[in-house]
């Protein structure tokens, strides 16, 4: 039994290791990257030019085709940090450091760019480029918990060391997460009523809804692309003493 | 025995930092400091301070004890105790709650004790000031426990000064929103028990989590892996 289990094991082993990662990323990557542009490109020109205007905010509507996808990769990036800092802590595995290395900046950029595209849209809508509302703190405490990660990510001498410390730093964020969340929305009612909405949003024509899942679906293609992209980098980067990524190298340089 | 471990842990540390006043005085000497800056940056008015202070006590205080965590675990870990510590038979979150009770007792409750001065100074009515003193003494043993995560996942760094409130500045915010809070609602005369119950709470589960968390972050600083 404990030997079927230990071969079991040690096929699991096998598949996630750096090496066999980076031959199926590399299988995987175009499976990707080309729904990527093709579906951005799509999902751009309809939404930016064919889906009509909304009748109460004109054409400054359309930001949500980059916005609401870009604040859903921000959180289901962190999610995803926190569970390859799962995985390293418990199984050790060395491939899920590497993704959660390259996964940080991506998850912040795309954080990064809901907060400046919500912005965007706040100053025509709401008269201002920001409020203290509950989902922009959220969103920009979020933010800070990845320059944390990514801080402390690149802060050690020692890169494998560096990843584990920030392994645990996103699983204790990830508790935080919820706490946090709530926190800011109570204490959000408790200084003013909420004076703008943006959770009741009147339901969505189709003509609207259908680019926006466009962009969503494209805009994750992207953002597995990035990771996919930075994580074969990062492997080759931590292994290049090893003998196959020498073997890669030659074989390339031929 | 695992009892007594812990607790001669939590006297060592109580005893070595009475022998070096400056470890434990020199972040209530820069909790007044920031109080003081406050009336000469904003404004002397008395009204005006009144309607800040919650806010800037708080946020004083929040300083002051990042300030002192980076210390927790980095003198043991230079000369070696820290491993001496792993090798006991005592679990190590326990020891570590040990060392934060202890360090606590040095800078949070000095702080609280501070407070109600610093109060006074930020022109506070004396009928809030019991809720200031409560919230901090529920508030800051939160804070030192969640610090002392970042202090563990940063023993190992030379210099990680500026890490420490980088990585746990954003779970202190719920902390700093219910105390802040709870003040607020003291100085408007509405009930405060519901905020020192949810400040309780947070202590609670900073209580169950954080030492394991940080017993964790230990053993990858000494371990290195």
């Amino acid at each position: 039994m404990t030997n079927w289990l230990r071969r079991l094991w040690a096929i699991i082993e096998s598949t996630v290791s750096p090496r066999y990662f980076y031959q199926l990323s590399g299988r995987w990557l175009p499976w990707f990257a080309w729904p990527a542009v093709i579906l951005i490109a799509v999902g751009l020109v309809w939404g930016l030019a064919i889906a009509p205007a909304d009748y109460q905010q004109g054409n400054s509507y359309r930001i949500i085709f980059i916005h609401v996808p870009s604040a859903s990769l921000a959180m289901g990036g962190y999610l995803l940090l926190a569970i390859c800092g799962a995985i390293t802590l418990i199984w050790r595995v060395k491939t899920a450091e590497m993704v959660a290395k390259a996964a940080a900046p991506v998850g912040a950029l795309f954080c990064l760019m809901a907060l400046v595209t919500g912005s965007l849209w706040g100053k025509p809508t709401w008269g201002t480029y920001w409020v203290w509302d509950a989902r922009l703190t959220s969103m920009l405490i979020l933010l800070f918990l990845y320059f944390g990660v990514m801080a402390l990510q690149s802060a050690f001498e020692d890169v494998a060391q560096g990843s584990k410390a920030a392994a645990l730093l996103a699983v204790v964020g990830v508790v935080n997460l919820p706490i946090i969340k709530y926190s800011v929305e109570w204490w959000n009612t408790l200084h003013q009523g909420s004076t703008f909405r943006i959770t009741e949003r009147p339901s969505m024509p189709p003509e609207m809804y259908l680019p926006l899942l466009v962009m969503f679906l494209g805009l994750y293609a992207l953002f597995a692309t990035l990771i996919l992209l930075r994580s074969r980098q990062e492997i080759l980067q931590r292994e290049r003493r090893s003998q196959w990524v020498r073997q890669l190298i030659e074989d390339e340089r031929e | 025995m695992i009892w007594r471990i812990a607790v001669q842990v939590f006297q060592r540390d109580l005893r070595l930092a009475s022998r070096q006043s400056g470890e434990w005085l020199n972040p209530l000497i820069f909790f007044l400091m920031v109080i003081t800056l406050v009336p000469l940056a904003i404004s002397p008015e008395p009204a005006r301070l009144r309607e800040m202070a919650g806010g800037i006590i708080w946020i004083a205080a929040l300083l002051a004890v990042l300030l002192a965590m980076d210390g927790l675990f980095r003198s043991d870990f230079e000369d070696g105790t820290l491993e001496q510590l792993l090798l006991t038979p005592a679990p190590l979150p326990l020891l570590v709650l040990a060392k934060v009770l202890a360090h606590w007792l040095q800078t949070g409750v000095a702080l609280t004790l501070l407070a109600p001065l610093a109060g006074v100074l930020l022109n506070l009515p004396s009928s809030v000031l019991v809720t200031l003193v409560l919230s901090l003494l529920l508030g800051t043993l939160t804070l030192s426990l969640i610090s002392a995560i970042g202090a563990a996942l940063t023993v190992g760094l030379r210099r990680g000064g500026v890490l420490v409130p980088l990585i746990t500045l954003p779970m202190h915010i719920p902390v700093l929103i219910f105390a802040t809070g709870s003040i607020q609602a003291a100085l408007s005369g509405l009930p405060v028990v519901g905020y020192l119950a949810l400040l309780g709470a947070f202590l609670l589960l900073a209580l169950c989590l954080a030492p394991f968390a940080a017993a964790a972050a230990l053993r990858l600083a000494v371990s290195g892996s």
